[in-house]
């Protein structure tokens, strides 16, 4: 059989806990140009591995480094008429502490990013973004509010940023910080002690569908190895284990929430992938208004569904769909084996016509077609307490 | 990791073990290692005919999806029922979850497999990890 090589070329970039993450005996990829953890290797006194790591998250909790994704820091008197001029969401309707998810797009109405927006103070806000487009992104947004009375500054290298996920998480961060993260709303944050460190920003974000926060600590090796033990130290009792890109993927998926290159780039719109409810037209204008308002008058030819096959096989990135009589239709656009719902799901376009939920299809895997049919998404839902 | 002394090995990761001229294969610990939480594995059925170095069948992890080769030619007479159900069994023990035992077409065909020693030769250099 063929196996893909683990080697990883010298010219990728590596987060503050590359170090650790060798030290655990963790598997790296290339992601995006970055050498990251993509699962960790179980032991003797850890249990390990992708599938591991994903369960840790949905019953227990679990840790894992995004220190490789961007952050973009908008201040002055028109901060907030800029990024409601780059971002598609309604930052006017954010409070101080609260964040919401949003995109960049181009004047096409398609993605240059999803984003997460951060209101930290009157005209001050933090955009998180893609690791896979931080680059870009920088190069957009300078482009783009050049004409606003507004500094903005690439502060990606400025954090190290972990996400703790899982039902447990606010019962182990409790333990490190003396913010009241109870008071957190979900999609809010807050600044705190954290492992002694002062003023850390705290936000109830995440990407896995569990409750959880992600913490933006120092940069710098000792800073971020001290708080990344202390918090698999302080998880113990739960069950922490640390988890990689991999289980990010499959968590993500099973939650339908979008990976940039899959769901969302520059040739999909905002309509076709779904996140009409993140997009404010009413607000005013933003870049890509024009376009999408075009589009909601003439309709989409394509829209995101969620399969699942129901005979054997497991649809991937990439793969084809065909409908009942094999002709093609659409593509796959994220599809794995999900490991808490232990089904084989997908994400995929298809014509509207064929997005009703049963539709019978067919995913073209290795030139079979194996039945599929349209399912509810998100395929995964946590229970609200 | 200790490799069986009596199986022949080959460079994509298959080990065969022979008797009179029924071979049992499988694929190698160094390969679960490297594909992780094995989910799917796709094998031909009783009666189709292996050609030594030709794809015979896919095993999937979560994150990829992997090819089988023959490591020699002969007919399928099984196939293990408890992978479909349990493929996680490659994971636990790769070196006796087999997948296929085939009667042998061309014995001599052992002679261009790797002896154990040589494959864990193979796999440190290949390897690293």
């Amino acid at each position: 059989m063929s196996l893909t090589a683990e080697a990883t070329t010298p010219t990728l970039r590596k987060t503050a806990l590359n170090p650790v993450h060798r030290q655990m005996g963790a598997k790296m990829v290339d992601f995006g140009g970055w050498d990251m953890p993509v699962e960790y290797r179980g032991s003797a006194s850890r249990s390990g591995g992708l599938i591991a790591e994903h369960l840790a998250v949905r019953t227990a909790v679990g840790v894992f480094d995004v220190s490789h994704m961007g952050d973009i820091h908008l201040r002055g008197p028109q901060a907030l008429a800029a990024v409601q001029h780059i971002s598609m969401n309604d930052a006017a309707r954010l409070a101080t502490g609260q964040a919401h998810y949003s995109a960049l797009l181009y004047p096409q109405g398609t993605f240059v990013d999803d984003v997460i927006v951060h209101k930290l103070a009157d005209n001050d806000y933090l955009l998180v973004i893609n690791a896979g487009t931080r680059e870009k992104d920088v190069n957009w947004v300078r482009d783009n509010v050049r004409g606003f009375d507004v500094r903005g500054e690439d502060c990606g290298d400025d954090y190290t940023q972990l996400a703790i996920q899982g039902p447990r998480a606010q019962n182990l961060l409790a333990k490190l910080t003396d913010a009241d993260l109870a008071a957190i709303k979900n999609y809010w944050f807050t600044h705190g002690t954290v492992c002694g460190l002062k003023d850390v920003l705290i936000a109830r974000t995440g990407y896995t569908g569990e409750d959880g926060f992600e913490i933006y600590v120092p940069p710098d090796e000792a800073t971020s190895a001290r708080v990344w033990n202390e918090v698999l130290e302080a998880g113990r009792e739960f069950g922490i284990l640390p988890c990689g890109l991999g289980a990010r993927n499959t968590l993500r998926l099973e939650s339908k929430m979008a990976l940039y290159g899959h769901e969302i780039s520059e040739s999909i719109t905002v309509w076709e992938a779904g996140l009409d409810r993140f997009c404010k037209m009413e607000k005013g204008d933003f870049i890509g208004r024009a376009a999408l308002e075009k589009q909601k008058q003439q309709g989409i030819t394509r829209t995101l569904v969620g399969l699942e096959t129901i005979e054997r096989g497991i649809a991937r990135d990439g793969y084809k769909v065909w409908d009942e009589a094999g002709r093609e239709v659409g593509y796959v656009t994220s599809g794995s084996y999900a490991p808490f719902l232990k089904k084989n799901i997908a994400l995929a376009y298809v014509p509207p016509p064929l997005a009703a939920i049963d539709t019978p299809l067919q995913v073209e895997i290795r030139s079979q077609g194996v039945k599929a049919k349209v399912v509810p998404t998100p395929f995964y839902k946590r229970q609200k307490k | 990791m200790a490799y069986p002394t009596n199986y022949k090995y080959t460079k994509e990761h298959e080990w065969i073990s022979v008797t009179d001229t029924t071979g049992t294969i499988g694929i190698t610990d160094y390969a679960q290692q490297s594909l992780g939480d094995i989910v799917f594995v796709e094998l031909p059925k009783p009666g189709a005919e292996l050609k030594a170095a030709a794809r015979f069948g896919t095993v999937e992890s979560v994150k990829a999806v992997s090819e089988l080769y023959a490591p020699v030619s002969g007919t399928v007479t099984e196939v293990n029922p408890e992978l479909a159900s349990s493929p996680e069994k490659i994971n636990a023990d790769a070196h006796s979850a087999w997948m296929l035992k085939v009667t042998l077409k061309d014995p001599a065909e052992l002679k261009g497999l790797l002896s154990a020693q040589d494959y864990e030769k193979y796999v440190a250099e290949e390897g690293g990890h």
